[in-house]
């Protein structure tokens, strides 16, 4: 589709705050910068209050403080029609009475563009969309897929300053999922229209956001790219919610001895080299104290698949359950040490089920998953010897959850060595 | 025996749908035969009237009106042939369209725009005036009555059609607003949304959403509201009199003491009848319409 000339679109959230006649806060004190053209994704467990800041941005929903700024204009007062904004509802909202051309064009109609280029720009958009032949149907008529293509028709036939997308593809079936999920990378890529596109799934929010802004009970946690998500999460709650299978946490215990650092869990003792150390430095303040150890699952392999494995970064573990993903194996196994608890991963565990929770809260040992390479001789019960690839750790504050990297914590006490 | 057996469960199998049918028909024909027969003896006073509008004022003193199935010759198009070329009969066919058609109009346009607002409009106090009015549902109509029709006197339009319109649509509205509130509320609140975003103003979401998508109710309430108001004898009688009195009060002026003009009541009735039933036929269709499907999901 061409790209009509405007003005820049950026969307800036500042202290952004919602709190509902009943006293709840679903957004406290939100700050974002959305780059004009740029796709943004906000993700976190359901009740976060992404889609609640979605509604304040479209003008759905009143914004008790803050600023949203759409294109350096302060839209707060602004009724939804005149913020130039368009919107993909998750279960769609077509108007049910109306073809998908009339569906396509409404928003077109209402702005009084004559009948000629309205014409013209439905089919343009059905073209796009590969909705070509179905523009006399009713949405009673269409698939699923096709519906949520009409929803996407509306709001990108009116080239608007913004596209806001509520969980558009939730109600779709796993295959059309990951099929549309490109189709609206590409279409939102070819129109450049600054994206603010909410989603509980993390996969959704890594595939397709340029970036990606992790929520929690209202509150900001991390915006980043979503390799720099995966790979440096400022916190717990980001690193247990960014990646699938998701990191593996255990508490452990930080100890040195004749220089040498090791990090100790439930039996297991692994030695951190220089390279960890060097980009990690905080660390060192957190000798001799208890912090929360995070592995992420392809930092794991069978020790027997690896040439020259380091003796001093094993660990021995019997696998409950194997599973067989083709290119992977997923080997399910308990650590014995107690499961980490803590808000975050409270909070993490009630996004995947009450049942989860409870288990946290119950078991002794903790649940981890690695990904091995498919030829492991590991079986279920069997014994297995693992390496970790140490260079790739994660530390957290085991009293606040945040990350430690490069420079100490503020609030942690000074260095020790 | 075991292969005996099996060929016994087909055939009985096979012979089955045929048997299900019969016994259904069996034990349902009870059931049938009471439900015809209610029916029946429901619709004899209307079949009565019926032969009896077809039939001369002699021919009514004389017999009753059964004798008229045993011997078809009496019936005859007089009384209808002499109604058409009554005057009177034809200001009353007018003065009730000119207070039914208004009067359930009126409620339906008003009773749509409160229900929108009430159904899909945030504003202060909401829930306990859309209560107000459905609380206005148990007022008995007999009891305003009299001091309507004084009200009606100081303003002046006692007697007229206008006072009957008015009193129709002041007392059809707390129901047809509870119904049409009660339909709209179900209609997604994010088509509307929707269409708030794509630019619609709140007049024109009324008119291109909720008329539309509300037509099963609308079309229900209308049709109901029409018959209502046509049917209509009470308030007819008390504020609408002499010349501005509907069909059913002219035909009602012809029951007098001491006799019957039945050649206009029988045929007047029907006359009147008529009228409701081609509505409802005509509508009909707005009833079982699923037109929400296909909205969401």
């Amino acid at each position: 589709m061409e790209r009509v000339l405007r003005g820049l679109a950026e969307i800036t959230l500042e202290e952004v705050a919602k709190t509902f006649p009943d006293g709840t806060e679903a957004v406290s004190s939100f700050d974002l910068d959305i780059a004009d053209g740029s796709l943004m994704v906000l993700v976190g467990p359901s009740g976060c209050g992404k889609t609640t800041l979605l509604r304040m941005v479209a003008g759905l929903e009143d914004i008790t403080a803050g600023q949203v700024r759409i294109g350096g204009k302060v839209v707060n007062e602004i009724p939804p029609k005149d913020r130039d904004i368009a919107m993909v509802f998750q279960n769609y909202a077509l108007y049910p009475h109306m073809s998908v051309y009339d569906n396509i064009g409404y928003g077109l109609k209402l702005r009084k563009v004559n009948k000629r280029e309205r014409d013209r720009l439905i089919r343009q958009a059905a073209r796009t969309l590969g909705l070509g032949d179905q523009l006399l149907k009713k949405p009673r008529a269409l698939s699923g897929g096709q519906r949520q293509r009409v929803a996407m028709g509306r709001a990108i036939v009116r080239q608007p300053e913004a596209f806001l997308m509520d969980e558009p593809l939730s109600n779709l079936d796993a295959k059309l999922r990951v099929q549309m999920r490109t189709e609206i990378s590409r279409i939102q890529r070819d129109v450049q229209v600054t994206t603010i596109y909410v989603t509980h799934d993390q996969t959704e929010a890594m595939t397709m956001g340029d970036r990606v802004a992790v929520m929690k009970k209202g509150e900001l946690q991390q915006v980043d790219a979503p390799q720099s998500l995966y790979e440096h999460p400022e916190n717990l709650f980001v690193a247990g919610f960014i990646g699938s299978p998701s990191m593996n946490l255990v508490e452990a215990a930080l100890d040195a001895s004749d220089g040498h650092l090791f990090v100790e869990f439930g039996g297991t003792r692994l030695h951190l080299g220089h390279d960890v150390r060097g980009r990690r430095r905080g660390i060192e303040g957190y000798i001799g104290r208890r912090i929360i150890l995070g592995i992420r699952p392809e930092d794991m392999e069978d020790a027997s698949m690896v040439g020259a494995a380091p003796i001093d970064r094993r660990m021995l573990v019997t696998v409950d359950v194997k599973e067989a993903m083709g290119s992977e194996i997923y080997a399910h196994f308990e650590v014995d040490a107690p499961p980490v608890l803590t808000e975050d991963t409270k909070e993490l565990a009630i996004d995947a089920g009450e049942e989860v929770l409870e288990e946290l809260e119950e078991e002794a040992g903790t649940n981890w998953v690695a990904r091995l390479n498919p030829r492991t001789r590991a079986r279920e019960g069997g014994r297995v010897e693992l390496v970790v690839d140490t260079q790739n750790l994660h530390f957290f504050d085991a009293a606040t959850g945040a990350a430690i990297y490069e420079n100490a914590q503020p609030e942690t006490p000074g260095r020790a060595l | 025996m075991a292969i005996a057996a099996r060929t016994t469960a087909e055939n009985r199998a096979e012979r089955s749908p045929r048997g299900k049918r019969l016994s259904d028909t069996v034990a349902r024909g009870p059931l049938h035969v009471f439900l015809i027969g209610l029916a029946l003896l429901w619709l004899t006073p209307v079949v009565g009237l019926f032969v009896s509008s077809f039939r001369t004022v002699a021919a009514y003193s004389e017999s009753g009106w059964w004798t008229a199935l045993t011997n078809p010759r009496q019936l005859t198009l007089q009384p209808y042939l002499e109604l058409v070329q009554n005057e009177s009969l034809w200001t009353a066919v007018l003065n009730t369209v000119k207070i039914s058609v208004p009067a359930s109009l009126l409620v339906v346009m008003i009773a749509a725009l409160a229900a929108y607002a009430f159904a899909h409009i945030e504003f202060k106090g909401r829930d306990w005036i859309f209560i107000l009015v459905v609380a206005l549902l148990v007022v008995p109509l007999q009891m305003a009555l009299i001091p309507v029709a004084r009200l009606f006197g100081l303003a002046g339009i006692f007697g007229t059609v206008t006072a009957a319109i008015v009193f129709h649509v002041a007392f059809g509205l707390p129901f047809a607003i509870f119904l049409l509130r009660n339909f709209f509320i179900g209609i997604p609140g994010d088509i509307l949304e929707a269409a708030r975003i794509d630019g619609a103003s709140e007049l024109q979401i009324f008119r291109r959403l909720m008329l539309p998508l509300g037509m099963p109710a609308i079309a229900s309430l209308l049709i109901f509201q029409f018959i209502w108001t046509w049917n209509d004898l009470l308030v007819a009688l008390v504020f609408a009199p002499g010349s501005s009195a509907p069909l059913n009060v002219y035909i009602r002026s012809q029951m007098r003491q001491y006799g019957t003009s039945i050649d206009i009541i029988a045929p007047g009735t029907f006359i009147s009848m008529s009228v409701p039933l081609l509505v409802f036929f005509a509508f009909q269709r707005y009833f079982v319409q699923g037109i929400l499907a296909g909205a969401v999901k």
